[in-house]
């Protein structure tokens, strides 16, 4: 028995940030103040802030450390584990504006205050490689209640009536997607569960895996029971080693326990999971690609329907769903439908994870109830853009998403709302642009991202984004015009109009919507040859202003091309205009602010 | 396992092992921790409080605190209720804290002849 928990974040996040060896120090100074006994460390998963990561919670106090380093644990064993004394200036504190004072208390910190936290429960509270914590707070009992005690249909009645739609971007209802596959007849029939995450920014699914792979076990459990599967996949990216390894290990205790296997509590419902990895191509996010790379052939789509849940993996039956809905399953049939469908909007029901990136204060993990405007998402949760810029743009959905402006900011979240205003759910990446950020630039990024992942089986994808990056290079360059925008706007539209699966028919979506909202930064770009957030480099010009000019030759001397003459101490430098390679090391350099870019 | 009673059994067991995290309890019981309190031996206090709390299963969470201000009493154990309501337990030793257990946080009656209120009558 243990006085006191040492929890300390083991997610990628925090990992890269040495909370390894902050771990291994925790243990040694337990050891060093003989309190080994008496207090426990254990590995947990994200706690949502990564931002202020490593982050380690001790308990029963409830306190949160941030930005811990390994030298710090001794500090911390020392005064607040044997005296007692909760080392402050190491806490997680928000700072409330009204009264100026320092809030420690976790509950009231703006972070965690608006979040509702249902898929991501048991992240950062649990040890996601020991099953009986897992047990402990309830899990599995909603397996063991499914089994016992309903009926297949009766599972999937509940999870319809739950209103929980997908949450790898589409928003189909889930229920209605088991019972198609319920319906279809034969009795060979699989499970998949899509952790194929590859939205650039976006890591919700890997820290429900890394923190709690087990509630996902669980939900797998519940839909193959409910679809009549005996056998599941976990499709996963071998680039997330940590969520791999955890769930061969929440695999295999699961077994040991009889939670997976045959006769699962004594009901006569046989299911194992197998895991199948994948080499990290956005594509074999696509349900068809995905069942084609596990079935062993080239991750490529195939034309729908057949739709998988009347001919799947091996040509079966089979019911694809994300991390984020599976990990919902088990909390649904444990509370019931009515609890759940409590939360959210009329359309959108339950809580959505986001994963905050960009330019913003606090990145990391949130879960939201549906029906959250960006706004709270933005402001209140992620604290708004650092350094006091100003807010330009919100992109919600990943390459097949849009961006929002400050005009969509008090939308209340739902599928409905955010197709509506030109984007769309996605998986939950949701990057935050300020003034400092070029909008062609943006679409240059996503679209560069997409031609490499485009999988090359239709042309309108493989040809078309190639084809849709080099016009985004030319406006980049300068060498672009109004004719050229209308022409690249085609070409959206006619890849919209004939790719064959869903990635290439939303390919297009950075350009469109960054057209749409953005089209006189588009301008400027073509037109004036100018970039107002001055981050395309060909379009930029330098000077170096004479009356601040020092006459230091530091800007000459930085100079790779020889495009700066002057006389040191003598004559005010000068930048030869067509010399110049525009590569910004005189501007750096200056130490006077005399070199101007515009 | 084969059967929810099989899973509700390993949960009870299971629970022991988080249940230091879990906040909703009756009772907090602290135990002043700083240079003072050790020196007047705290340490064996706190460790039979932890050991004793766990085999019982009592309904608190034990936990430390630095100096309370009060040195000449140590070593010191406060009793907070979910109230808000606390008791000061003073010159502890490991048996008077079992008793305090026992009485306070098991049935609910304060052991009054430990507590500073009355050493100052």
């Amino acid at each position: 028995m243990y006085r006191a928990n040492i929890l300390c974040c083991a997610g990628t996040g925090c990992t890269a940030n040495r909370s390894q060896e902050v771990f291994d120090s925790f243990n040694n100074a337990l050891k060093k103040y003989e309190l080994e006994a008496e207090v426990k460390v254990i590995k947990t998963g994200c706690f949502g802030l990564c931002q202020k990561g490593p982050i380690v919670a001790v308990y029963p106090d409830r306190i949160f450390y941030a930005h811990v380093k390994p030298e710090d644990a001794e500090r911390i064993v020392a005064e607040h584990l044997y005296k007692g004394r909760p080392v402050t200036e190491l806490q997680l504190s928000d700072e409330d504006l009204a009264t100026n004072e320092t809030i420690y208390d976790i509950d009231k910190i703006k972070f965690y205050e608006k979040q509702e936290r249902i898929v991501l429960r048991n992240c950062g509270k649990i040890n996601p490689e020991d099953i009986q914590e897992y047990i402990a707070l309830g899990g599995y009992a909603a397996l063991g209640k499914a089994l016992t005690q309903m009926t297949p249909q009766e599972v999937i009645d509940e999870v319809k009536a739950s209103g929980l739609r997908g949450r790898g971007g589409a928003g189909f209802p889930t229920g209605k997607k088991w019972q198609f596959e319920a319906d279809q007849p034969g009795d060979e029939k699989y499970v998949i569960c899509n952790a194929d995450e590859g939205d650039p920014g976006a890591f919700m699914d890997r820290s429900v895996l890394e923190g709690d792979p087990h509630a996902v076990l669980e939900g797998m459990a519940i839909m193959a029971y409910a679809v009549g599967a005996h056998l599941g996949y976990i499709y996963i990216r071998a680039e997330y080693p940590i969520a791999v390894a955890r769930l061969n290990i929440a695999i295999n205790q699961a077994r040991e326990l009889g939670l997976l296997g045959k006769d699962i509590f004594g009901s006569g419902f046989d299911f194992d999971i197998e895991i199948r990895l994948g080499a990290g191509a956005f594509v074999c996010g696509e349900e068809t690609a995905l069942i084609a790379s596990i079935e062993g052939k080239r991750g490529m789509p195939y034309p729908k329907p057949p739709f998988p849940a009347v001919a799947g993996v091996w040509g079966k039956p089979t019911s694809i769903n994300n991390v984020e809905t599976l990990a919902n399953i088990a909390q649904i049939i444990d509370k019931g439908a009515a609890w759940y469908s409590s939360i959210g909007t009329e359309t959108s029901k339950g809580t959505k994870v986001f994963a905050l990136g960009g330019k913003i204060k606090n990145t990391g993990l949130v879960e939201v109830p549906m029906g959250t405007t960006l706004r709270e998402i933005i402001y209140e949760i992620g604290g708004g853009c650092p350094n006091n810029k100003e807010f330009k743009a919100v992109q919600t959905g990943g390459p097949s998403g849009g961006c929002l402006t400050e005009l969509e900011l008090d939308t209340p979240i739902d599928y409905e709302n955010l197709t509506a205003a030109g984007s769309m759910m996605g998986s939950g990446g949701m990057i935050v642009l300020d003034e400092d950020n070029c909008m062609v630039d943006v679409a240059k990024f996503y679209m560069e991202f997409i031609a490499d992942e485009s999988c090359g089986k239709c042309t309108p994808c493989r040809v078309g984004t190639r084809r849709l990056l080099e016009m985004l290079n030319k406006i980049i360059e300068g060498e672009g015009s109004l004719e050229l925008l209308d022409e690249m706007e085609q070409l959206c539209h006619e890849i919209q109009d004939t790719a064959l699966c869903g990635l290439g028919q939303t390919a297009p979506n950075p350009i469109l919507s960054t057209l749409h909202h953005f089209r006189k930064e588009y301008e400027t770009h073509v037109v004036e040859k100018k970039c107002p957030a001055k981050v395309c480099k060909k379009l930029l010009d330098y000077t170096i202003d004479p009356d601040l000019c020092k006459m230091c030759s530091l800007c000459a001397r930085s100079c790779p091309a020889e495009a700066i003459n002057g006389v040191p101490g003598k004559e005010p430098y000068r930048i030869h205009p067509t010399k110049c390679i525009k590569c910004g090391n005189c501007y750096n350099t200056c130490r006077f602010g005399a070199v101007k870019m515009e | 396992m084969k059967s929810l009673e099989d899973l509700r059994r390993m949960r009870e067991e299971a629970l022991k092992k988080v249940n230091v995290r879990e906040g909703d309890k009756d009772y907090r019981v602290v135990v002043g921790m700083a240079t003072c309190g050790i020196a007047a031996g705290a340490r064996p206090v706190l460790n039979r409080l932890v050991e004793e709390a766990a085999a019982k299963d009592y309904n608190c969470t034990i936990t430390q605190t630095g100096c309370i201000g009060m040195c000449v009493y140590e070593p010191i154990v406060e009793v907070y209720g979910k109230d808000g309501a606390h008791t000061t337990y003073i010159h502890m030793d490991p048996d008077k804290a079992v008793r305090v257990l026992e009485e306070h946080i098991g049935q609910g009656h304060v052991v009054e002849e430990y507590t500073v209120n009355a050493a100052r009558k």
